[in-house]
């Protein structure tokens, strides 16, 4: 077995936040997400919920302070459920309590998911005096009858509007995200959706193919046949048809799923995928530092009794082992534009990457001048050149 | 009370010819022979109810679950007849009752003055029962008709009465009507057992003669022989001879079973009994042989001794490549029970290594492959059965071919094949899907005959080689299950046969290689390339998938390359779960086989040689 080194408590440099807003007006067919409706917490309003939720969160940051002891903090990332849900106050809130435990980078990101169809100018301009600098749109198409797959009723102009108002009070980073290989999406209902995102002033586009996961109203509707999932085939081509027209755009494709303007990458996404270390706050949310992962208990009531017990949300944890870390380094690392140095592969695993550079899913070129990079057509098949590699 | 205390009974050794009668039980699989054969052991006594288990007499967990029996055994029943009150011994000999076991059913017949043919008045004769039937005619036994299970509310005893009457040549009213079940009939049948069967025949003074019908592995004891003293007799202690393998033994044990064993002091003319000898492989101790003295021999074998011919052949191969050792020693194992079983090393490219097994039919080959499975916890991928051939080279020299892919690719000059004789009972109303079944497997109408108004029996000459493949369940289905198959090779014949190679990517899978017909070329590399292209999953390359003979393709199908395989998201909370997912893909990436640059999942080759979808089943006892 290989050494793992304990946790520290100190001598930690960076140290990234997660936020994680458990609460959504509605649940979409698609989402697994841990969220929660107030139907489903037994609240009529959402505003009777989030000062005792943010008081939990904010201990914990507390908590993580008492832990780590100093460190800077590169990047802020408020997901959910929909954070745009929270009062601006709130969100004030937990920015000044990492503000006050926490050294900030002068440099910082602060990240914030937006459902386009509820922010107002007021609000936009609340929690950018708040220290939020980058907002992340769930635009998902722009073609209606693909938003009705996905069980969402926003108007596609929201988006355009949420935009502009974003940018006049002064977010400089946007990003919406989209989704294809949606039941009843043509090839060309794709092209609207993605033409459409081209042509908002935003500097990032996350694009995700549909995925079914079990449990979801969606599944349900999958296995009933009501609706019918497209081809493997035919969901690789959207996403090189994207590719091209993403980078002919100005966006430069960065992470598998991710794509940016000059200057427009997530940072604070980057930072999982190079194996920074980070603080999920909120229940659910996993956290990583000095080779320890470790997760919180699902629940928000779980979680805030757990907090206001005086006891630690953590649900369970796992020590990495060398094996896992480098493991996991490649199934990250193989995602990214940089993609991984080949100094750093064993043999077995360089001769099982070469067959892949043969079949034209690894980058000759790179390949030749010492790194390991997937081409379009092999990033489609990352998970399995990883498994080919590692397994 | 006919039944006699044993200590009463006359002894082995001291008991008068005429006071004997051998008879076997000719039945079909579930027509009832061993709850008839467990009634026996309880009237007779020589079990008591509070001993009793069903089908005592069938010993391997194998043959009570599927209800057959493999190994025979002979039991000594003492019974005073009703008829004349005089005491008589009974040897009841359990004979095989399938077709790959046609020649062990011989050497137990010929064993016997009589038979019993017993029949389910339910059900109405088989053809397996019909062929056994045959031959114990050919052996001059004396048969007693029986109709079994008249018990049933769905016995017809009349209409299956005229039916074994019409076989037999008796009347209809002398077939005796017994249940096993409620015990009804047995007696009066063990009384027609005495006055009907013949006594045993022999010398007593002349130099010893048994005829060995069955042969045992025990692991306490070694191979236990089972014979029927024909001449002389044999004693504890006495060197023994074989009188074809020439081998010498002496005597550690003989006795009679009954139907435990227990010793006695030799076994004289016309009895039957077991043999020690403390050998340990029943190859030294073969079915059909002729056991004398070594020290007064007999000049002259009994006739009809026959080494063990396996007809059906396929490559055994361990899932996982460690077990290995684990099956050869398995197969040394089975070995020592089973002297029709052949094997030796194979490797295959596609499947690693193996052993090429001979067997002497298709049930003999599932039953040693379940107790690899079963006795030896084995996870085993067979190979399609195949037939051995015989072929000539144009440069005249001759090549024996067990296994497909070591058919010669030179210039084949002539090819012969076995052919057997099958015999089918059936319903009348299925004849010409029958028939139709037989003519497209290349057989030839031998002759019809009706055995009742409604029920035929039709003769064919076939291929074993058409009949290995799938033929059986073909038949079952074509026919809702009613006609039964029996078949016996009776030489070979030449053949327009060719060798079908499947190509994946260029390279051949051996394990997948087929000898068949020149006409059955075309339709067979079209399933397999269908078949393997449903199976193997997309790779991350074009994968075509040919049917050759020789240099010329004849199917082709492609696997497209895989476009994707990925998930779109990997954020914080995934990547524990992504990692974890990976590490159990491992166990997944063990069932998979390399073929070139192909992989190949397990279950895609356990499918592909599957010769139909569910697995030979028509033949298990419920």
């Amino acid at each position: 077995m290989a050494k793992v080194e304990r946790p520290r408590s100190s001598a930690t440099s960076a140290l990234s936040f997660y936020i994680h807003i458990p609460y959504c007006s509605k649940r979409c067919g698609y989402c697994d997400f841990n969220t929660y409706t107030p139907k489903e917490l037994g609240t009529a309003d959402l505003a009777l919920i989030t000062t005792p939720y943010v008081d939990s969160a904010i201990n914990e940051i507390e908590l993580a302070k008492h832990q780590v002891g100093q460190a800077i903090v590169p990047t802020i990332f408020f997901g959910g459920g929909t954070p745009s849900l929270m009062p601006s106050g709130e969100i004030a809130r937990l920015i000044s309590s990492v503000r006050e435990n926490f050294e900030i980078s002068s440099e910082i990101e602060v990240t914030l998911e937006a459902n386009p169809d509820t922010i107002t100018e007021k609000y936009l301009s609340e929690i950018f005096a708040a220290g939020v600098n980058r907002l992340s749109m769930g635009m998902q198409s722009a073609v209606s009858h693909v938003l009705a797959a996905l069980d969402r009723t926003h108007d596609p102009a929201n988006v355009k509007q949420a935009c502009e108002i974003a940018k006049r009070v002064g977010f400089k980073h946007l990003s919406v995200d989209l989704i294809y290989g949606v039941p009843g999406e043509s090839i060309a209902d794709w092209q609207t959706s993605y033409e459409t995102a081209f042509s908002l002033p935003i500097d990032h586009i996350s694009a995700y193919a549909l995925i079914v996961e079990t449990g979801t109203k969606l599944a349900a509707q999958v296995k009933r046949g009501e609706l019918v999932m497209p081809s493997d085939d035919e969901t690789a081509e959207k996403y090189l048809a994207f590719d091209g027209a993403a980078e002919r755009a100005g966006f430069a494709w960065y992470e598998l799923s991710n794509w940016a303007k000059p200057g427009g990458h997530c940072r604070h996404n980057i930072a999982y995928w190079n194996g920074s270390y980070w603080w999920g706050i909120g229940p659910g949310a996993h956290s990583y530092l000095n080779g320890r992962r470790w997760w919180n208990v699902k629940h928000p009531t779980t979680y805030q009794s757990a907090i206001s017990g005086g006891q630690s949300p953590e649900a369970n944890s796992e020590l990495l082992s060398e094996e896992n870390m480098r493991a996991e380094f490649i199934m990250l690392q193989i995602r990214m534009k940089e993609g991984i140095e080949l100094a750093r592969l064993d043999s077995r695993e360089c001769e099982q990457a070469k067959s892949f550079r043969d079949s034209g899913h690894i980058d000759g070129e790179q390949w030749h001048s010492g790194r390991l990079v997937l081409t379009p057509r092999g990033r489609l098949i990352a998970d399995r050149i990883v498994r080919e590699m590692l397994v | 009370m006919p039944a006699i205390p044993l200590s009463k009974a006359p002894q082995p050794s001291k008991t008068d010819p005429a006071q004997i009668r051998n008879f076997c039980i000719i039945a079909h699989i579930d027509h009832g022979k061993s709850t008839l054969a467990d009634r026996m052991l309880g009237i007779t006594g020589v079990v008591d109810a509070r001993n009793m288990r069903e089908q005592y007499l069938d010993r391997m967990d194998i043959e009570r679950e599927r209800g057959i029996t493999i190994k025979s055994q002979a039991v000594r029943l003492p019974w005073q007849s009703g008829l004349d009150g005089k005491d008589y011994i009974l040897n009841m000999i359990d004979t095989p009752g399938h077709v790959d076991f046609t020649y062990e059913v011989s050497r137990s017949l010929a064993a016997c003055e009589g038979a019993i043919l017993l029949v389910d008045c339910a059900q109405g004769i088989e053809a397996q029962t019909l062929a056994n039937l045959y031959l114990a005619m050919e052996n001059d036994l004396t048969i007693i008709p029986v109709l079994n299970k008249i018990d049933l509310p769905a016995a017809q005893p009349e209409k299956f009465a005229e039916e074994l009457a019409k076989l037999v040549g008796c009347k209809p009213e002398d077939c005796l009507r017994v249940s096993g079940k409620t015990g009804a009939g047995v007696e009066e049948l063990l009384d027609q057992i005495v006055a009907q069967i013949p006594a045993p025949k022999g010398s007593a003074d002349a130099p010893p003669r048994a005829l060995i019908f069955d042969s045992v592995y025990d692991t306490y004891r070694g191979v236990v022989t089972y014979v029927r003293v024909f001449d002389g007799q044999l004693t504890p202690r006495e060197q023994i001879q074989m009188v074809s393998t020439g081998v010498r033994h002496e005597l550690l044990d003989i006795g009679v079973i009954s139907p435990e064993p227990v010793s006695s002091k030799g076994i004289g003319v016309g009895e039957v009994g077991y043999l020690i000898t403390g050998v340990k492989d029943v190859r030294l101790s073969r079915v059909g042989d002729t056991v004398t003295s070594y020290h007064n021999p007999a000049k002259q074998a009994l006739s009809g001794y026959k080494d063990p011919k396996p007809m059906v052949f396929s490559g055994l191969y361990p899932i996982d490549g460690d077990d290995y050792p684990i099956l050869r020693d398995a197969l040394d194992k089975l070995q020592l029970n089973d002297a029709a079983l052949v094997y030796e090393p194979e490797t295959s490219v596609a499947l690693g290594f193996g052993f090429r097994c001979g067997f002497l039919g298709l049930l003999h080959m599932e039953i040693v492959r379940e107790r690899l499975e079963r006795e030896f916890n084995l996870s085993l991928i067979s190979t399609a059965p195949n037939v051995v051939y015989r072929v000539f080279l144009e440069d005249g020299s001759e090549k024996i071919v067990t296994n497909p892919s070591e058919y010669p690719d030179g210039k084949v000059a002539k090819v012969f094949e076995p052919i057997v004789k099958a015999t089918i009972l059936s319903p009348s109303d299925y004849i010409g899907t029958i028939m139709e079944l037989c003519q497209s497997r290349r057989g030839t109408l031998g002759g019809m005959d009706y055995l009742s108004e409604d029920r035929v029996e039709i003769r064919y000459t076939l291929p074993l080689a058409e009949i290995v493949f799938d033929f059986f369940d073909q038949l079952k289905s074509r026919t809702k299950g009613y006609a039964s198959l029996d078949y016996e090779p009776i030489g070979e014949a030449e053949g327009d046969l060719v060798k079908v190679d499947i190509l994946l990517q260029g390279d051949t899978v051996d394990a997948f290689s087929s000898i068949v017909h020149r006409e059955k070329a075309y339709p067979y590399g079209v399933m397999m390339t269908t078949k393997l292209r449903e199976l193997i999953p997309r790779q991350q390359f074009e994968v075509p998938i040919q049917a050759a003979i020789g240099a010329k393709i004849i199917a082709r199908e492609n696997i497209r390359a895989i476009r994707k395989d990925v998930l779109a998201k990997c954020y914080g909370g995934d990547i524990s779960r992504k990692r974890k997912l990976l590490e159990k893909q491992k166990e997944g990436k063990k069932r998979m086989k390399m073929v070139g640059r192909v992989e190949v999942p397990q279950e895609a080759f356990i499918a592909a040689l599957s010769t139909n979808s569910d697995g030979e089943s028509g033949k298990t006892k419920k």
